[in-house]
């Protein structure tokens, strides 16, 4: 059995059992066998000593088998791992960043605790999924959506404190951003609500988001400051109808009026569905080729989307194609059609880019993700894509590594996402092939500016150096936080780059 | 020969009683014998999303490709899974298909769940 770094085999026994006793013994896990069962099936460095990887696990069901687990391992300095379905695929798994420490596992805490139709929320427990919480609402018959990932398995509350996002139309699809109201236990086990939540009876812990006094809640997303225990969230009443565009522009150059356009229509919310930006494939000659979905009242969307084809016309020679409008829920024939995630509905589906196809059969199995916030302007789009081709080969060695890139991603709002992608397999040399490029162009997208809005568990030391304004002015602070709130340093040691006191460098 | 084609039609009645659960029904111990019709409620919820009949679902779509037509695809239509070979696939995984922990699947789930695909 691994113990802990810095913990003596005496206190992890005690500890140990003080968690057995809180979660009952068949929630702990220890042997060889069911530890391995935390590893990343995708980890970077799959099979190698810098592998990322657990002690030992538990998994309690409730809010006070949380606190009694916090506060045992508190007392004794165990580090411990929070995790809700633990399915962070390419970005680390069920794995723990700092090796050695106990992962917490929530998934047995799967409630939702309500659903609230007239005013479009929810409050749901860690292990809740989004199938989960689809199959509430559609069992309920209640008129309101949810915003799935690509993959449906994961958890409402895990996805957003990582940073994700979804396929449905602003501001939903930012996860973080549409949650409303947290329950939090810190490393001392105390238990914090958030917002209206520290209201005692409150009536709008989900309908407020800010409460009173100095907001909170960003200190728990991509954080290691407590272990978040319930989070509300905004749904989207069901739109009546989505309806959709497709522009098409000729000349390269083109990509800058078409950038303008399309911020001056989300900026306005006419245009507010996840568009989609495609690069020169097709045989119709189009440079570019941008969707631009919308939801809402049949009426309305049809105005708007009449709006978006007048804006995108001043584009000379552009064209605008107009879809019929999709109305919900779907039929049959319409459900096997579309992209279902972009209509609420949670799915797999997306593992398809990751599984055997005739162009790969025998594909690597995982993959990873360098995702640089850039400006959303064509100019900077395109000095990103001059960016890519003009140090690929650099960053490779010129070898094929099957890297592929760059994805522009207008996913988020006001900003772009210039994606690259590598392959991740369980070959330890191509591996190591794919950690240094990956790293590589983390250093070489800061120099222009450009850094990432989150990263795979090994890497985020490697990004977090890239925000170090006045020698690390914001570091420091967030560690400074830490120390205050988590003085033992027991949670979720050095995730996204924050390290306690004692595992710091200069410790 | 399995027909399954009422699969189907109980998955999402299926799904929906698990959403008020919170998950797969929990079965007494794992020394139970094991209940193939509760482990198809295993596998309505933890495989089918991938492992369904038809498009739209990659680990159908990879044994395709695997198998080349050699054995059927969809894995309820397999003749040739053991419970062993369910067993471990599941804790190990294999290519993206990653292990499933046990607050996932339990010991006594997983038991179902081989039983369920081998019948
Ligand atoms: C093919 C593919 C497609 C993908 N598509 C998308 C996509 O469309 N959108 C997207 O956002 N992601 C996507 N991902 C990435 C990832 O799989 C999802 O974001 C997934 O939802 C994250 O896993 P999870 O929800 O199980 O979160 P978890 O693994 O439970 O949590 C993620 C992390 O958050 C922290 N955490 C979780 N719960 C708590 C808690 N209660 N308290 C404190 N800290 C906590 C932990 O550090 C944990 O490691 C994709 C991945 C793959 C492989
Ligand atoms: C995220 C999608 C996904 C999920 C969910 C999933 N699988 Fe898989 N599964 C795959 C992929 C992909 C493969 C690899 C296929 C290949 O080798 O081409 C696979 C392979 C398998 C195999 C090996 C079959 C063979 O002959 O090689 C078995 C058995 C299996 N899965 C069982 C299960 C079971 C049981 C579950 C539910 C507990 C499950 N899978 C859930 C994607 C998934």
């Amino acid at each position: 059995m691994a113990v802990p770094p810095g913990v003596s085999e005496s206190d992890f026994a005690a500890a140990l059992d003080e968690f057995r006793a809180a979660v009952g013994a068949e929630w702990v896990f220890t042997s060889d066998e069911d530890v391995a069962l935390y590893r990343d099936a995708y980890s970077p460095f799959w099979g190698e000593p810098e592998e990322r990887v657990a002690s030992a696990a538990v998994a309690p069901s409730t809010v006070e088998q949380v606190q009694a687990v916090v506060r045992a391992a508190n007392a004794r300095r165990i580090p411990l791992y929070p995790i809700s379905t633990g399915r962070n695929l390419a970005y680390g798994g069920s794995a723990p960043v700092y090796s050695g420490s106990v992962v917490l596992d929530l998934k047995r805490m799967n409630r939702v605790i309500e659903v609230n139709e007239a005013n479009a929320y929810a409050l749901v427990e860690p292990g809740v999924s989004y199938f989960d919480l689809y199959n509430y609402i559609e069992e309920r018959g209640l008129d309101v959506w949810i915003d799935p990932p690509d993959p449906g398995w994961g958890s409402v509350i895990g996805n957003a404190l990582d940073g994700g996002g979804g396929w449905t139309a602003y501001p939903f699809r930012d996860h973080f951003g549409a949650h409303c109201g947290m329950e939090v236990v810190l490393g001392d086990g105390e238990v914090v609500r958030t917002g209206m939540g520290a209201v005692p009876n409150s009536k709008t812990w989900q309908e407020n988001k800010w409460g009173y006094g100095p907001w909170v809640d960003g200190l728990f997303r991509q954080s290691n400051m407590g272990v978040v225990t319930k989070m509300g969230f905004w749904l989207m009443p069901r739109p009546e109808a989505y309806i959709s565009g497709t522009v098409q522009v000729f000349n390269e150059r083109d990509i800058i009026p078409l950038m303008e356009t399309l911020n001056l229509l989300e900026n306005q919310h006419v245009v507010n569905g996840s568009t989609q930006l495609g690069a020169g494939f097709g045989n119709d000659g189009a440079a570019w080729t941008l969707q631009v979905p919308i939801y809402g009242p049949e009426k309305v969307v049809r105005a708007q989307l009449e709006y978006a084809r007048e804006k995108f016309a001043a584009i000379e020679g552009s064209r605008f194609v107009e879809e019929d409008p999709i109305r919900t829920p779907l039929s049959d024939e319409d459900r096997a059609r579309v992209r279902l995630v972009n209509f609420g509905i949670p799915n797999l589906s997306t593992f398809a880019m990751l599984g055997r196809s005739p162009m790969q059969p025998n594909p690597p199995g995982g993959h990873i993700g360098f995702s640089p916030i850039i400006p959303r302007n064509g100019e900077e789009l395109l000095k990103f894509r001059d960016f890519y081709r003009t140090n690929l080969a650099e960053v490779t060695g010129g070898e094929n590594l099957g890297i592929v890139g760059p994805v522009f991603m207008t996913n988020w709002e006001r900003s772009l996402v210039g994606l690259i992608m590598f392959p991740i397999s369980k070959n330890a040399s191509e591996n190591r092939k794919i950690r240094a490029a990956f790293e590589r162009w983390v250093e070489l997208a800061a120099e222009q500016g450009w850094a990432e809005y989150r990263a795979p568990a090994v890497f985020q030391d490697t990004v977090a150096e890239t925000y170090s304004f006045n020698d690390h002015a914001l570091r420091r602070l967030r560690e400074r936080i830490k120390d205050a709130i988590d003085p033992n340093g027991i949670i979720s040691a050095g995730r996204y780059g924050v390290w306690p006191k004692h595992l710091r460098k200069d410790a | 020969m399995k027909v399954r084609h009422i699969v189907a039609a109980f998955g999402a009645a299926v799904l929906g009683a698990m959403g008020s659960t919170g998950g797969v029904a929990q079965v007494a111990s794992a020394q139970d014998s094991a209940d193939a019709a509760d482990g198809r409620q295993v596998f309505e919820y933890w495989c089918a999303p991938c492992h369904a009949p038809g498009p739209g679902h990659p680990g159908t779509q990879s044994l395709e490709l695997k198998y080349g037509g050699n054995l059927p695809a969809p894995l309820e239509e397999r003749e040739d899974l053991t419970p062993e070979v369910v067993k471990t696939f599941v804790r190990q995984g294999i290519l993206s298909m990653a292990p499933f922990r046990k607050t996932e699947i339990t010991d006594a789930e997983l038991e179902d769940l081989a039983a369920y695909l081998a019948q």
